[in-house]
């Protein structure tokens, strides 16, 4: 029941900022200069062309009114079709939505495999050698862009190595993964070296609390205190932060999709933006906005079924 | 001769905040003084010395028209450092003067605010101003315009939260009591007590624009190709990632360093604010 009207609450929280998010970006489409209809006709318009084109956008309508078929339209997918490519928007985004999910889906779980050891065995002895190299790789990888991390491995293991393809996705979901290796281990590292940093600090005030300690004066042995007691808190910071990184890491995506030519909706974002493909441009932003507020929802939902505590 | 002198005030820094200093000063003489110390012009075509593996003659190599990238890198110095300090400079002051107001204010501003603030965590800091980039036009310029009409939310954010909880305290209600107004408590009282986390994450932040910077002049949207740039330079590479791997590897160690002594200043900042305190 509590759970239920905290998520109600959410939910509605979520709504009211894709809202917000839909009218920021129409603002900017619509504010800043550049006609809208003189883009899609190209300058050698004439201005019967011109007025005719903003009729058939709704441009010459009522703002508000704009805003509203803008809104009916997004919710409905009625996304407008690509300048440049001349098919539906909604068609674009069906095709690379899965890849660009698959691929953050993949950098998650490998950020997860690596940080998630890594930072128990800082915590477990902090400020020991392996505490410190673990420490000077994630400073380094800190420092790393992504695009930077994404060639020194197409470089050494791909172009290099020949261990791995050095761009685009294969052919089914198999060769797809082996594709998608090497870009999403690249977000991965990234990712991994801000996940590590807090949750060694987590784990480690964890460790520090009463509770595993009454664990050790009771006898508990030590593989159980951290399964059961120090694992389930863990966890919890480690959805939260992999939630409150979620952003960190779809934009990291997009940067990846262009380095490893990766037809998903990143690299599609950064060519419409060259090519001054507006209609995509504003559907796929409207998408990954919803799309990351999405993430915001379900990490609530999971922190509160993992810890009652937190759905007040 | 001054008790109030204790030897604390006066601590050494921590090698790591030395060495984070070094690396700092060294960036800052390459983008001052750029033509002293690179060996060879940045844009010096040599056509007897195309790709060349690193030497003696050129340390970081040269790329397909025969330049020396160890003086491209050089050279670049001074536009990634103009690109961490004009990211970061409005969105610092302007989202500090904010923060500060509605974290003392409260009330409506500071609701809109914060719904403002999830619609920017919604939407990818990188997306957001790649898309603002995108409908300016690439460029230094425009990306500058773009980062700070964003940025400066983070630092009111962290400001609002800082000023709120000084606000609680005692000496903010005594200089209600002796009647002073809301500014003189906002910028008198609670900024110089507020302000230690937001010098530390200018730090964090810096380095982090970097980041951004070069990745967007690797796109093509931010610092463009005569200019030289690390993320440019290592764009640049790309397509000799085959033949000629020094052409992108040395810019972005470049990058890694200068990120790495921006956080090292910035921790040793951070210690030195805890052990004042």
């Amino acid at each position: 029941m509590g759970v239920l009207t905290a998520l109600g609450r959410r939910l509605l929280q979520v709504l009211l900022t894709v809202v917000i998010v839909a009218l920021l970006i129409f603002g900017l489409m619509r504010l800043l200069p550049g006609d809208p209809a003189l883009t899609l006709l190209g300058d050698r318009a004439t201005d019967v062309q011109i007025v005719a084109m903003q009729h058939k956008l709704g441009l010459d309508e009522p703002m508000l009114f704009q805003f509203g078929q803008f809104l009916l339209h997004t919710v409905t997918l009625q996304l407008g079709d690509s300048i440049t490519l001349r098919v539906p928007v909604s068609r674009l985004i069906v095709d690379g939505l899965p890849i660009t999910m698959l691929l953050t889906a993949m950098a998650a779980i490998l950020a997860l495999l690596m940080a998630v050891p890594l930072a128990f065995i800082g915590a477990l002895r902090p400020n020991g050698w392996a505490d410190a190299i673990i420490r000077v790789i994630a400073q380094i990888s800190l420092s790393m862009p992504v695009f930077y991390i994404g060639l020194v491995l197409l470089i050494t293991l791909a172009a290099g190595l020949h261990l791995f393809p050095v761009g685009g996705i294969g052919a089914g979901f198999f060769e797809d993964l082996y594709y998608l290796f090497l870009p999403a281990m690249t977000l991965a590292l990234s990712l991994a070296a801000v996940l590590l940093r807090n949750l060694r600090q987590s784990l480690a005030e964890v460790l520090n609390a009463e509770y595993v300690g009454f664990a050790v004066a009771k006898g508990l042995p030590p593989r159980l205190i951290l399964g059961r007691h120090v694992l389930r808190n863990a966890i919890i910071s480690t959805v939260t932060l992999l939630g409150l990184n979620m952003g960190t890491l779809v934009g990291g995506a997009v940067i990846t999709e262009s380095v490893f030519a990766i037809p998903g909706i990143g690299r599609l974002l950064i060519d419409s933006i060259f090519a001054r493909d507006y209609p995509v441009v504003q559907g796929l932003s409207m998408v990954l906005a919803v799309m990351v507020s999405l993430v915001f929802l379900l990490t609530d939902t999971v922190q509160a079924l993992l810890d009652p505590r937190l759905a007040r | 001769m001054s008790a109030s002198i204790t030897p604390r005030a006066f601590a050494f820094p921590r090698p790591a905040t030395l060495i984070g200093i070094a690396i700092l000063l060294l960036f800052a003489a390459c983008a001052v003084i750029p033509g002293a110390i690179a060996p060879y012009p940045p844009d010096a075509f040599d056509f007897t010395a195309l790709l060349k593996p690193p030497s003696w003659v050129h340390p970081f190599g040269t790329d397909n028209f025969g330049r020396d990238i160890l003086s491209r890198t050089i050279w670049a110095s001074r536009i990634d450092l103009q690109i961490a300090i004009f990211c970061t400079l409005f969105p610092a002051l302007f989202g500090t003067f904010v923060g500060s107001v509605l974290g003392y204010v409260g009330g409506w501003p500071d609701a809109v605010f914060r719904r403002i603030v999830d619609v920017f965590i919604t939407i990818p800091f990188l997306v957001i101003v790649i898309a603002i980039v995108a409908v300016l036009g690439p460029g230094l310029l425009n990306m500058y315009i773009a980062v700070s009409a964003v940025n400066w939310i983070i630092y009111a954010r962290l400001m609002r939260g800082e000023v709120q909880a000084q606000s609680q305290r005692d000496y903010a209600a005594a200089g209600r009591v002796m009647g002073y107004g809301p500014a003189r408590i906002i910028f008198r009282h609670l900024l110089p007590n507020a302000i230690a986390p937001i010098l530390v994450y200018w730090m964090t932040d810096m380095a982090l624009e970097i980041l951004l910077g070069s990745s967007l002049g690797y796109l093509g949207l931010g610092a463009q190709p005569p200019e030289s740039e690390w993320g440019v330079l290592i764009a640049d590479g790309k397509n000799f990632m085959n033949t000629a791997w020094w052409m992108s590897i040395f810019p972005g160690i470049a990058i890694v360093l200068a990120g790495t002594g921006f956080s090292l200043v910035g921790d040793g900042v951070a210690g030195w604010l805890r052990r004042r305190q």
